[in-house]
């Protein structure tokens, strides 16, 4: 297990060094020099420039550059933004916990849909049920989710008036971010409402972030369940005279769920790709809109460590899930 | 999505049946490929056709009939079937030159990530050792990153518009077909017709162009056609985000962009775009389940 660890590991370093290395010549590549991206419209006397250049190490070599940036990284310097002044890093740390919020409630709505919609197509194959199913799963896996978002407004927003447009939670409401999730910081606040304020806002967000990872989800446990369902070992469960439930519940659904686990380790990239277009429609105050706007804003500072930080993020969570994956499945470690 | 195999019967005497009509013979038995196949040739020819298709220009003005409702709800006319836009617009044929906008993302996108990434994954699979690991590495850097961010990205440096997007996506996408060629290429070379050929005295470029890949192309092939509808729908994000085709173009995406100011009022201008999205990308993702039950041998009839 150690070996498989450290193999994991090593092959991490590499990846990183060339994460970071993109990130770093991404800056470089635009047009101009950061200081003249800093200093933005303003004119600029060559011998300022000059200066500042130097200020900012930047008239060293490329190299040396690079191994300063990269020592800024390891001790937890991501730069800070042309705009505000303030360290990424800080910024990062305060927005994340909206993205995470919002990711884990759609990726548990999706585990929860996507498992047991893909189990009954199973079991159910061949039939109408079957067929609506996947029918409604490829609809979801063909789902432009900006649009759809913008339907969900238009409809539970504008036409019923069920649910507010945009942020996390009611102005009305206020108190100290505990843990950053808004539905455990509403609960903690024991201010009455505000548990059902912070919900409203998070359901048509989940709705549409969970909706890919569902169909997905829905479809590979279908055919992971199909293909177990075939296997000697579930006829020999049937022979023996164990209820059907049984049969399915314990002994497919366990075999496949090893395809359906790496399925939603997946899904975490896809997940902060949605997040990007979701967060933009509902303006939820995270990571994925806070890098749209620092696009926009030409807050390129702010682009390349939210960059970096985020292929962290799922640098790390593909090694949890690698690691788990290694834990439940023995086969894989060697 | 395939129905219960049906008996077939065993026809004596004849010929085997060619390459193309047993492929047409399990496509066919995929009831929704076949509507998929229906609904693409649909879009296909009206975006070829479009300028004899559409009732008006694209970009035609009519300062008269703002924001005029679709046909069917109560204020629409016939000459505006889905209604206009908020300049006056035909939606219709703004939707019908936006068909060849998201058809030609498609192709392109599909062309340029298909033939480079075979060929990396050729080369991988084909030498093993250092290139192999290297080329790996660089895979690896590329998914380490959410796909649309990268693009997104990427666009913001080589500049929004069309073309840039393009090549963005094309980049995010080819990482899947280098890893999947990669794999089916390491999996034929050690196979007995392989070394038979390469016994035989056949070069290395007739060993991996001719005798190993057409024996990998039906993983590609399918996962081509996902990469197709990917493409699109990454495609019109850019350009919801701002970041793709820029307005006044046609395209799907930037109409969605242009529309949402005017989503509580007139609801048609953010409905009809995305629907052509999605019509468009099920089409395809529809017939994408249908090539991979005519191709793919192992997961036939399951």
């Amino acid at each position: 297990m150690f070996r498989f660890i450290f193999g994991r590991l090593a092959v991490l370093i590499p990846t990183f060094l060339g994460v970071s290395l993109i990130a770093f010549s991404f800056i470089r590549l635009l047009p101009g020099d950061p200081v003249m991206l800093m200093s933005g419209e303003r004119v600029m006397s060559p011998e300022r420039h000059t200066e500042l250049m130097h200020q900012l190490g930047l008239d060293r070599p490329m190299y040396i550059q690079y191994f300063d940036y990269l020592g800024g990284l390891l001790t937890g310097d991501f730069g800070s933004s042309i705009v505000t002044k303030r360290p990424v890093l800080d910024d990062f740390v305060n927005l994340f916990p909206a993205t995470l919020e919002l990711s884990l409630c759609a990726i548990i709505v999706a585990i929860a849909l996507g498992i047991p919609a893909g189990v009954l197509a199973a079991v159910k194959r061949g039939t109408w049920l079957d067929q609506s199913l996947m029918g409604v799963a490829l609809v979801g896996y063909s789902m432009p989710i900006f649009w759809w978002g913008l339907l969900l407004i238009i409809f539970f927003s504008g036409y019923l008036g069920w649910t507010p447009v945009s942020g996390r939670i009611s102005l009305m409401y206020f108190f100290p971010q505990v843990t950053g999730f808004m539905l455990i910081d509403s609960l903690i606040s024991g201010q009455a409402g505000a548990f059902k304020s912070a919900l409203s806002y998070l359901i048509l967000p989940t709705v549409v972030l969970a909706t890919i990872p569902l169909a997905v989800i829905a479809r590979q446990t279908r055919s992971a369940m199909l293909e177990v369902l075939g296997e000697d070992y579930v006829r020999t469960a049937r022979a023996k005279g164990l209820s059907p439930f049984r049969v399915i519940g314990v002994h497919a659904l366990r075999n496949a769920m090893i395809p359906v686990i790496t399925t939603i380790g997946l899904q975490v990239g896809v997940l902060l790709a949605g997040a990007i277009l979701t967060e933009t429609i509902f303006s939820w105050p995270g990571i994925g809109k806070w890098m749209v706007d620092s696009v926009f804003k030409r807050d390129y500072a702010v682009v390349q460590g939210g960059l970096m930080l985020i292929a962290a993020v799922i640098m790390i969570v593909n090694l949890v899930v690698d690691l788990l994956y290694g834990w439940v499945n023995p086969r894989i470690r060697h | 999505m395939s129905a219960v195999p049906t008996t077939t019967e065993v026809k004596t005497g004849g010929k085997p049946p060619s390459g193309l009509s047993e492929f047409w013979f399990y496509f066919s038995r995929n009831k929704g490929a076949v509507i998929g196949l229906v609904f693409f040739v649909i879009i296909l020819f009206v975006a070829v056709f479009a300028p004899f298709v559409a009732p008006h220009a694209p970009s035609s003005q009519n300062r008269e009939l703002l924001l005029l409702p679709p046909v069917f709800q109560e204020g629409g006319m016939w000459g505006h079937i889905l209604g206009t836009d908020a300049v006056g617009r035909d939606i219709l044929s703004r939707l019908i030159y936006g068909a060849r906008f998201s058809l030609f993302i498609g192709l392109v996108v599909v062309t340029l990530s298909v033939v480079s990434g075979v060929l990396i994954g050729l080369i991988a699979g084909y030498f093993r050792g250092k290139v192999d690991t290297f080329i790996m590495r660089i895979m690896d850097i590329i998914l380490a990153f959410p796909s649309l961010l990268l693009a997104l990205v990427l666009v913001a440096v080589l500049g929004p518009g069309l073309l840039n997007a393009m090549i963005a996506i094309s980049l995010v996408n080819q990482p899947h077909f280098v890893r999947l060629t990669r794999a089916a290429v390491m999996t034929e070379k050690t196979k007995d017709y392989v070394v038979g050929s390469q016994v035989a005295g056949a070069g290395t470029l007739r060993l991996m162009f001719l005798t190993i890949l057409p024996n990998c192309l039906a993983p590609l092939i399918v996962q081509a056609t996902l990469a197709f509808s990917a493409a699109i729908l990454d495609a019109a994000a850019l350009g919801f985000l701002g970041m793709g085709a820029q307005p006044p173009t046609p395209e799907w995406g930037t109409m969605l962009a242009e529309a949402r100011e005017f989503i509580q009022r007139a609801w048609w201008v953010v409905t009809f775009p995305g629907l052509a999205i999605l019509i468009t990308v099920l089409a395809i993702n529809l017939m994408g389940d249908g090539l991979r039950d005519a191709l793919d041998p192992k997961l036939k009839r399951s």
